[in-house]
């Protein structure tokens, strides 16, 4: 429990740079945009409280925001992943449940499940940014246009950093 | 009392939740406010030093232009220079003697940290703050035109809204036709800005040159902001729709100079005075 905590502080940091230094200068099209920190949440173990999620939401999302110049937003939408998470997770428990102590990967559950457990969280977590940021649906198809994009871009980033890092059973 | 304080810690994360998201819409409420003085930003001095590595990996792929645009820039200011010399010698125009006046703008170079051009409210942050004299509220220039105001100022780094903001507007005339109207972004393309309220009666074409008119006291006057591409006047309305080509390319932004109005104070306050008196 304490290395797995240790080792998800460091995976903290490491998202958070990745996503400064590198992934915030990777726009594809003008529109398709990679936030690949809302992995992080994804993939935190079963076991952690509701509580201790939507905190450390907060605090990627806000961290996230400084090296965006835009406070507050990241922050907005990641709080709402974070909270949704595990709703999201009780509604497609799988037949025999989640074992504690697993997070929610493809290794553990199997790409379709992944795909659908995925891709609507993090569809409203781009939703919520980017009419936000446009404050209103003044550019709607455009707005769209970017959210779709950018989904299908950090989904399929996500899906293949999980293929090419080796998981193991159990951090 | 008992019962509140279970019925709280039992849906804590409900709680957590809904207190985090207020907090989140009140930074963005505060963010979207013109001239905050927030310091937790990009101007935050890790958060920049960050940014700025990535920002020096792209900016030396980009050198070579760098260097030719600085090279042409100072070959105009020379020619330009000259010729006022030479119109000083030959036809006595007499020099400006007040240095209040002569004085009125100071430019203080920057190096950019970080910048963006795909969203809708973009924001570049810069090597310069408070203590070298950068305040909220100063324009800022690049080589080639108008790039942006001063939003936040932090001790060694500041944040500007970029002229590619939503919310961003600045006063602009039709170089030699004398209309003036406003640009504004509309958040679709990179590479062209909006000039919004030119009248019906003007007859702006493409190819014109639109400078800023200097009205409201953060511009001087007379910065380049691009030229007209198109100009299409619809049955309706009372403005002409106006797209205007940017000359800045904010893609390679890479330097600016940000601009310090010495008698803004004075110009404000008397406009202050004005208003006041009218009401």
């Amino acid at each position: 429990m304490i290395r797995s905590g240790i080792v998800h502080i460091f995976l903290f940091f490491v998202y958070v740079l990745a996503q400064a230094v590198f992934l915030k200068n990777l726009v594809l099209f003008n529109s398709a945009f990679c936030f690949l920190y809302v992995a992080f949440i994804l993939l935190l173990p079963f076991d952690l409280s509701n509580l201790r999620i939507v905190l450390i939401g907060f605090l990627l999302g806000i961290t996230i925001d400084i090296f965006y110049s835009s406070m507050g937003l990241h922050a907005f939408a990641t709080v709402l992943l974070s909270y949704m998470r595990s709703y999201w997770l009780s509604v497609i428990t799988p037949q025999g449940g989640y074992d504690t102590g697993n997070s929610p990967t493809i290794s553990t559950n199997g790409v379709q499940w992944f795909l659908v457990y995925a891709i609507p969280l993090v569809f409203i977590h781009h939703f919520v940014l980017f009419f936000l940021e446009a404050t209103g649906f003044d550019m709607f198809w455009f707005t769209m246009l970017k959210i779709i994009g950018s989904l299908l871009f950090n989904m399929t980033v996500i899906i293949f950093l999980q293929l090419l890092v080796p998981q193991r059973r159990k951090i | 009392m008992e019962r509140l304080l279970k019925f709280i810690y039992e849906y804590r994360a409900l709680f957590a939740f809904l207190f985090l998201e207020l907090v989140s819409v009140l930074l963005i409420v505060e963010n979207n406010q013109f001239q905050s003085s927030a310091y937790f930003n990009s101007s935050n001095r890790v958060a920049a030093s960050i940014l700025g590595f990535s920002q020096g990996v792209r900016e030396y792929v980009s050198l070579g232009t760098i260097n030719r645009q600085l090279a042409e820039e100072n070959a105009i200011l020379r020619t330009t220079l000259e010729q006022r010399n030479q119109r000083i010698f030959a036809d006595q125009i007499p020099v400006l003697k007040d240095s209040v006046l002569s004085n009125r703008f100071e430019y203080i170079e920057a190096k950019v940290v970080s910048n963006s051009t795909q969203f809708y409210k973009n924001y570049i942050t810069v090597d310069k703050g408070k203590l070298d004299g950068i305040e909220p509220g100063m324009a800022a220039i690049s080589i080639s035109g108008a790039a942006g105001k001063v939003k936040s100022v932090s001790d060694h780094f500041s944040v500007l809204i970029s002229l590619l903001h939503t919310d961003e507007m600045v006063s602009c005339v039709v170089k030699n036709k004398d209309y003036f109207g406003t640009a504004q972004w509309d958040g679709a393309d990179a590479r062209f800005t909006n000039l919004r309220y030119i009248p019906r009666h003007a007859n702006p074409s493409p190819g014109d040159t639109v400078v800023t008119s200097g009205y409201n006291a953060i511009f001087p006057k007379g910065i380049l902001v691009g030229v007209i591409r198109t100009a299409t006047l619809s049955e309706e309305s009372p403005f002409w729709d106006i797209q205007v080509a940017l000359a800045q390319d904010f893609s390679k932004l890479s330097f600016v100079e940000l601009v310090k109005s010495n008698l803004k104070n004075e110009r404000d306050s008397l406009e202050k005075v004005t208003i006041s008196e009218i009401r």
